[in-house]
């Protein structure tokens, strides 16, 4: 943990949802309805499953989830590292992310659907050319090992 | 309300025309339209013009075939903006507003992949960082999920590749026109697992034309003997679905433009005897299999199998040889679907004719999302 802390005191945040809390710890932030219990990424004012305005309450995701679905990319944008899986993660509590999976081979045959893995957050530039100076959250594989 | 009918129609051939313009491309589909149908550009009453890359397309190209002060309407909507185009036209005829009007969709692409531009206030680029948006990765995914739930292989996605190309090799007007067995579209490079480059559709310069006119016009004109009724028209934007803000949802979409079409038509995919749908990716088609009807959930993968969807099986999908094969210039993918099915159900489609097709339906999905759908019936 306190590496973590060192890089949420120097560098800056790669999303608009990434936030650092006052111990300095990073968490992506999102909206849950409180009309239907939707959870989005980031700040929303209404809400775009139900319509409902104003019921938007801003809340912390969980660091801990599912594989719901990935792909492993072998060709992307110019300047863009290959191959990389990108992944989508199904969090404890509400919301689906996107982010890319690291620690693991990019091979179908270690991956499974439903396995469960943790959020964590390193400089951008670990994926990201123009990352220097950023830090940004990825997955890895692994059970919930503490709160 | 009066039934409305495509009186003309046609396309260029796809490929690349790196020495033509956008509108010269635009132009010559236009005139095609006309000449199928003998009507000359000062009949026409309004045009709809269907074009992602570059602004004031429809007028521009009236600058090339005729300046008559028409009213133009260009749109745009992902890879569903030349259907989008057609689907106008057809608005405005329903409505009573004209008896004659135009729609044209073109479009020149760079060769490889399609790059995003940049949208919102996010610091960075997001591709690589945050996961993948490419195209082929977001079709990729789409493809997974249905292994997810079904257990489909990957040989059964790279087998709608083998059966596109193997279609394109009797369409004249395809930018290939080649066998790929699937040992080769296995073997190829992998772009976004599952997809290799065979499963990935091919970005092409292109552009497509149709003229639309009321029953009523269509009589007068003597155009009735090679004219297609347009009998359902769906089109839908992403309802929301659990995980589309993080994972592109093309199944809703399509469920709904689909199920919108059938209603407004009367039919059900058990009455279509062909059927042009979008297969930006191998993945796609199985999936939409399902969304547009033709076998229950689940039966994408056995529906391959089984040969159904080939020429000379029971329900024959991109004949054409879809965008796979045939290629995908986006605002012009709409129209040329509109035009592989007229064509077949006026029995001009030579070696690659469905025997006795009477009713087909076209499906196209742009990301973000836009679907359309229409059931067209040899009048």
């Amino acid at each position: 943990m306190t590496a973590e802390l060192k890089l949420t005191a120097e560098l800056k945040p790669a999303t608009s949802y990434l936030r650092i809390d006052p111990a300095g710890a990073a968490y992506l932030e999102g909206t849950r309805c409180a009309g239907c219990d939707a959870v989005f990424l980031g700040r929303r004012e209404s809400c775009g499953r139900c319509g409902a305005r104003g019921g938007m309450g801003i809340t912390r995701l969980s660091a801990h989830g599912h594989l719901y679905n990935y792909t492993i990319v072998y060709r992307s944008y110019p300047g863009v590292k290959v191959p990389f899986i990108s992944a989508i993660v199904d969090l404890e509590g509400g919301g689906t992310v996107k982010g890319n999976l690291l620690d693991i081979e990019p091979d179908p045959a270690r991956l499974e659907f439903g396995m469960p893995v943790q959020m964590v957050f390193r400089p951008a530039e670990v994926a990201s050319s123009e990352g220097a100076g950023y830090i940004a959250h990825f997955f890895i594989p692994g059970a919930r090992t503490h709160d | 309300m009066t039934d409305v009918y495509v009186v003309g129609i046609d396309m260029i051939r796809f490929g690349r025309y790196p020495e033509r313009t956008v509108v010269q491309l635009a132009a010559e589909a236009a005139l095609l339209a006309l000449d199928d149908c003998g009507i000359d550009i000062h009949a026409i009453q309004a045009l709809y013009s269907g074009n992602i890359g570059e602004t004031m397309t429809g007028q521009r190209t009236l600058q090339l075939i005729g300046q008559t002060g028409i009213p133009v309407v260009n749109c745009t909507n992902a890879c569903a903006t030349g259907a989008t185009a057609f689907r106008e036209g057809w608005i405005a005829i329903k409505a009573g507003l004209y008896d004659t009007v135009l729609c044209v969709g073109v479009e020149k692409m760079a060769p490889g992949m399609i790059v995003k531009k940049k949208v919102g206030n996010e610091p960075l680029p997001t591709e690589g960082l945050i996961g993948s948006e490419t195209m082929p990765a977001v079709f990729s995914m789409v493809g997974l999920e249905h292994v997810r739930k079904y257990g489909t292989t990957l040989q059964q996605f790279a087998q709608v590749s083998v059966k596109n190309h193997h279609h394109s090799t009797f369409n004249p007007k395809s930018m290939y026109q080649k066998e790929t067995p699937l040992e080769e579209v296995l073997g190829s490079e992998m772009i976004a697992y599952p997809n290799t480059k065979l499963m990935c559709s091919v970005n092409v310069d292109g552009a497509a034309a149709a003229v639309l006119m009321s029953e009523k016009r269509a009589r007068e004109c003597g155009l009735v003997a090679r004219a297609i009724r347009v009998r359902g028209s769906g089109l839908a934007s992403d309802a929301w679905s659990e995980r589309n803000h993080v994972m592109q949802d093309v199944n809703t979409v399509s469920r709904q433009a689909a199920k919108s079409a059938y209603e407004m038509a009367g039919v059900g995919p058990e009455d279509l005897h062909l059927v042009e749908l979008h297969d930006c990716f191998a993945t796609a088609e199985i999936l939409h299999y399902e969304n547009l009807g033709l076998c229950a959930d689940g039966q994408g993968g056995p529906l391959i199998d089984s040969g159904a969807t080939a020429l000379g099986g029971r329900i024959p999908v991109n004949v054409s040889g879809g965008l796979l094969s045939k290629g995908h210039p986006l605002g012009a993918t709409g129209i040329a679907n509109i035009y592989e099915v007229s064509t077949h159900l006026r029995g001009e489609a030579g070696k690659r004719q469905v025997p006795g097709a009477r009713i087909g339906l076209t499906h196209v999905v742009g990301l973000g999302s836009a679907c359309a759908v229409h059931v067209l019936e040899k009048v």
